[in-house]
């Protein structure tokens, strides 16, 4: 999966969040091609170790600040499981779909 | 010492709802998860503003949680069952904190808020309404809670076990990944702390592993069980979490809390710190 792909509505980012400096991973939980809210999203480093886990707003919509490299985004919610990788080669906002079924 | 004096399941809650003399606290860093749904008849407790005294970085003192837990509807006598969200990080913190003033009578929800809405169990938003009680607390439990001073000279000496995240001990990142990177203090580690992140002693759906995997976990990682320990992390919660862990789930005697956490550590003039993945051992 592309995961550079360009900056789209969703969670606005907070005030004074510079992103020539940050590296934001930023994304939406699918079922079936509909955005998820209240799923689990766990993020995983390049060796799977547990980094963060936010939930994801009404609108399937997640975000993490993390640094550049790979990383796995992972999401429970009672419909299912699933998740998704995604690379962030420098800072930025970097996007990633994860569906769960 | 046995699971079930300090924590019970997502079932027994539910069949519990109505238990007289049983009260279930939601804590939180964001309430707004409570105000949206919670477990039916929960109170709340904001971490924030109600935990943290408003002006000092401390606790509120032991007559601020009496008249905290008074106003809450929670008595003496009262089997507290604490869960919150964020994988129960801040009802551990909670739990601690009770037990820290003297509350003898406190559990946890294993798994939190996430093992509740995972198992699609009822959430409700009626407002819930105690009458107020008369909270009596005790003098803080000093024998759980560590400051900076001890932690310096536990440095080589006692266990020290740093439960961020591997890239939050190296010094590669200040926070967790969901939070914004901005920070005053350093980054690293305290020397001689062997890393242990919190999220390796909960499985996948925030409820706690087992003891047999916990004590494999410690040991692996260089815990030695004839030491005293102090867990830390970046504000105390994650670690109350690790604390409970060791302290209440394995029985390990001498373990506290260091609350201050890397957010002083880091903050202090003249401390050693450490860099990189540390010694594996």
């Amino acid at each position: 999966m592309d995961g550079c792909g360009a900056p789209e509505q969703g969670v606005p980012l907070p005030a004074g969040v510079n992103l020539d400096e940050q590296t934001v991973l930023a994304g939406k939980v699918l079922a079936g091609g509909t955005p998820v809210g209240g799923a689990f999203v766990r993020l995983l480093d390049s060796s799977g170790e547990f980094t963060a886990e936010v939930v994801s707003s009404a609108e399937g919509d997640f975000r993490f600040f993390a640094a550049p490299g790979g990383w796995t985004v992972r999401a429970l919610h009672r419909q299912g499981n699933g998740q998704a990788e995604v690379t962030a080669a420098g800072p930025g906002l970097h996007t990633v779909e994860v569906a769960v079924a | 010492m046995s699971r079930e004096n300090v924590l019970v399941s997502a079932e027994w809650v539910e069949q519990n709802l109505e238990t007289p003399g049983v009260v279930f606290v939601e804590v939180d860093e964001d309430t707004t998860a409570y105000d949206a749904g919670h477990i039916p008849g929960a109170v709340k407790i904001d971490w924030k503003n109600e935990l943290q005294d408003p002006v000092r970085r401390d606790f509120v003192d032991r007559a601020g949680f009496e008249k905290l837990l008074s106003a809450k509807g929670i008595a003496n006598g009262d089997n507290v069952i604490l869960y919150g969200g964020n994988n129960n990080w801040f009802a551990a913190y909670a739990y601690w904190y009770f037990k820290l003033y003297g509350h003898d009578q406190v559990k946890l929800l294993d798994g939190g808020r996430k093992k509740w809405e995972l198992d699609g169990r009822p959430l409700s938003t009626e407002p819930v309404e105690r009458a107020a009680t008369s909270y009596t607390a005790k003098e803080q439990d000093a024998s759980i809670r560590a400051f900076r001073d001890e932690v310096v000279a536990a440095i080589g000496t006692k266990n020290l076990v740093d439960v961020r995240s591997p890239d939050e001990f190296a010094g590669k990142l200040l926070a967790p990944a969901h939070l914004p990177q901005e920070a005053a203090q350093r980054a690293g580690h305290i020397p001689s702390a062997v890393n242990v992140p919190w999220s390796k002693a909960a499985n996948e759906d925030g409820t706690f592993k087992s003891n047999e995997e916990l004590r494999a976990l410690y040991a692996e990682a260089g815990l030695d069980e004839g030491k005293s320990t102090i867990a830390y992390c970046r504000i105390g919660e994650r670690s109350s979490h690790t604390w409970f862990a060791l302290h209440e789930l394995l029985g390990y005697e001498d373990v506290k809390n260091y609350d201050g956490s890397w957010t002083e550590y880091g903050s202090l003039v003249g401390v050693p710190v450490e860099l990189g993945s540390g010694k594996e051992s």
